[in-house]
């Protein structure tokens, strides 16, 4: 799906946290336009760094980190949120607000956004229907298995149309037939042009699918498959 | 607007303990406030009451001619600290004696008692040393005889008001800085207690001003209705305690309505330093 424009430019990425572990060092890799990228490693390797350094909720600590034209290296605060009402955020723990219904967790993005309250309603509705939770509008968060809380964090992120979806181990909690089913969907949202950068653990998702993998150790970049082919070794 | 004002409101449903809580804490915080500010008013009045009894009495030779009394009376009230000068002749003075001292009254003879200047001061030019300085001036009249102002309460007096004005600065200052750690934290309370729909905000790409938008006007509410109430409390406790105890005066409605707006403006400035600081942390 990629088109060749770049849309995520890591440049010589270093970033030193004060507990030591999770950091990175001195990371360069772009991602393209459409593209689906794995970050793979283990705990402690740097993948959800990187993702947070995509969203600027972390600078770095040297280098730079271009998204969308957004530089860490002169990124304003309200830079930053412009720049993340054009990405969608999917985390392990879904981070959906418990005592609104999966509709309102979805409209809130909107809502926050300034989007004109008429134009809401319809797009909350596509979206949900989208990720398959169009009979689930009106439940609340814990009245919804792991899988379809993690759809509703997902049509949250879709919302607003992003051009890149960025997902921290969005199968981490879900049983095997859930994670194969929230990957399926972001294939689905990856054919239809949102770029998706997401962190795992799961090396069997990452084998079988065949899409770039970037793989990071004790935050340094050592395999990205654009330049190699996937090594057949275990971690 | 619309959107922040639905906000607050969830956020009340959401934890409508926490919300009365916060707003009772407001109140009160500022009706203990109030309550010392009350005291401090009504002590102030009592001793303002006292200090328009500082007067400077100048006897007069007996038998000075009245044209000399008069043209000196002329010459004291353009003294810039003099309020008022009356001539008391013997007569009225008897007159007086007689009503103030109605047991003795077979005592008092018209010769008894010297006619006299009553001299009272502006308020504000009462202290002891221009007191003095005003006798001072009235004893080098050479039909003045002797002048009496109670020169030992006077100091007393000052001292002391000097010393409740201390201690009223030193006490308000500590009970508003009570009150205002108090409500920060009840503040501080709440907005922790949102911090994970704070952080989604953020994710989302709300900008600052529209996070803070719902917090400040939740802590401009909770400061107005917690400043009213505590006005409230304090009403109903200066009407019990004129019933039961002693009459007390109540602040005038300038003051309550600073008193409400207090409470805003603390709700208001409480809630931008807490969000403030929460934002910054995502």
């Amino acid at each position: 799906m990629s088109s060749g424009q770049t849309i995520v430019k890591f440049t010589s990425v270093t970033k030193a946290w004060r507990r030591g572990s999770g950091g990175l060092q001195k990371v360069s890799f772009a991602a393209q336009k459409g593209e689906f990228l794995f970050l793979t490693g283990p705990s402690g390797a740097g993948k959800s760094t990187i993702l947070k350094l995509c969203y600027m909720d972390e600078l770095p600590t040297a280098g730079e980190v271009r998204v969308s034209g957004a530089s860490s290296l002169a990124a304003s605060r309200s830079e930053i949120s412009k720049l993340r009402r054009k990405l969608g955020i999917v985390f392990q723990d879904f981070r959906l607000l418990e005592d609104r219904t999966a509709w309102a967790n979805v409209a809130f993005a909107l809502e926050v956004t300034g989007t004109h309250a008429k134009a809401i309603p319809p797009r909350v509705q596509k979206v949900l229907e989208r990720v398959g939770l169009g009979a689930k509008m009106q439940s609340m968060p814990g009245e919804l298995s792991g899988g379809e809380q993690q759809r509703v964090a997902i049509a949250r992120a879709l919302v607003n149309d992003p051009f890149l979806l960025l997902a921290d181990e969005p199968t981490g909690n879900l049983d095997d037939r859930a994670s194969r089913a929230v990957f399926q969907l972001l294939r689905d949202i990856n054919a239809s042009g949102t770029a998706v950068m997401m962190a795992t653990h799961d090396l069997d998702l990452v084998r079988t699918s065949g899409l770039r993998t970037i793989e990071l150790n004790k935050g340094a970049l050592v395999f990205d498959s654009s330049e190699a082919p996937l090594p057949e070794r275990e971690h | 607007m619309q959107l922040a004002l639905r906000e607050v409101w969830t956020a009340f449903r959401r934890a409508p303990g926490l919300g009365v809580l916060s707003v009772f804490t407001i109140a009160f915080s500022l009706f203990a406030f109030g309550l010392f500010g009350l005291v401090a008013y009504n002590t102030r009045l009592a001793l303002e009451r006292l200090e328009e009894r500082v007067e400077i009495r100048a006897y007069v030779t007996e038998g000075t001619d009245t044209e000399a009394i008069a043209a000196a009376v002329g010459d004291i009230r353009a003294f810039p600290e003099v309020a008022s000068v009356l001539y008391v002749s013997p007569l009225d003075a008897l007159a007086k004696a007689r009503t103030e001292m109605a047991e003795f009254q077979d005592v008092f003879e018209p010769e008894f008692l010297p006619a006299s200047l009553e001299v009272r001061l502006r308020p504000g030019m009462r202290e002891p040393a221009q007191v003095k300085a005003v006798a001072t001036r009235l004893r080098s009249y050479n039909f003045v005889d002797d002048v009496r102002y109670g020169e030992e309460w006077v100091q007393k007096f000052y001292s002391m008001r000097r010393a409740a004005t201390v201690a009223g600065i030193v006490l308000g200052i500590a009970f508003a800085l009570a009150a205002m750690i108090i409500i920060g934290s009840t503040i501080r309370t709440s907005v922790l207690a949102r911090s994970r729909e704070i952080g989604i905000m953020r994710l989302v790409g709300a900008t600052d001003g529209f996070i803070r938008a719902p917090f400040l006007i939740d802590g401009l509410l909770k400061g107005f209705i917690g400043g009213g109430l505590a006005v409230a409390l304090m009403w109903l406790t200066r009407t019990a305690l004129t019933v039961t105890v002693v009459t007390f005066e109540f602040f005038p409605t300038p003051v309550l309505l600073a008193g409400v707006l207090a409470g805003a403006v603390i709700g208001l400035l409480g809630s931008m330093l807490s969000v403030g600081r929460q934002l910054k942390r995502v």
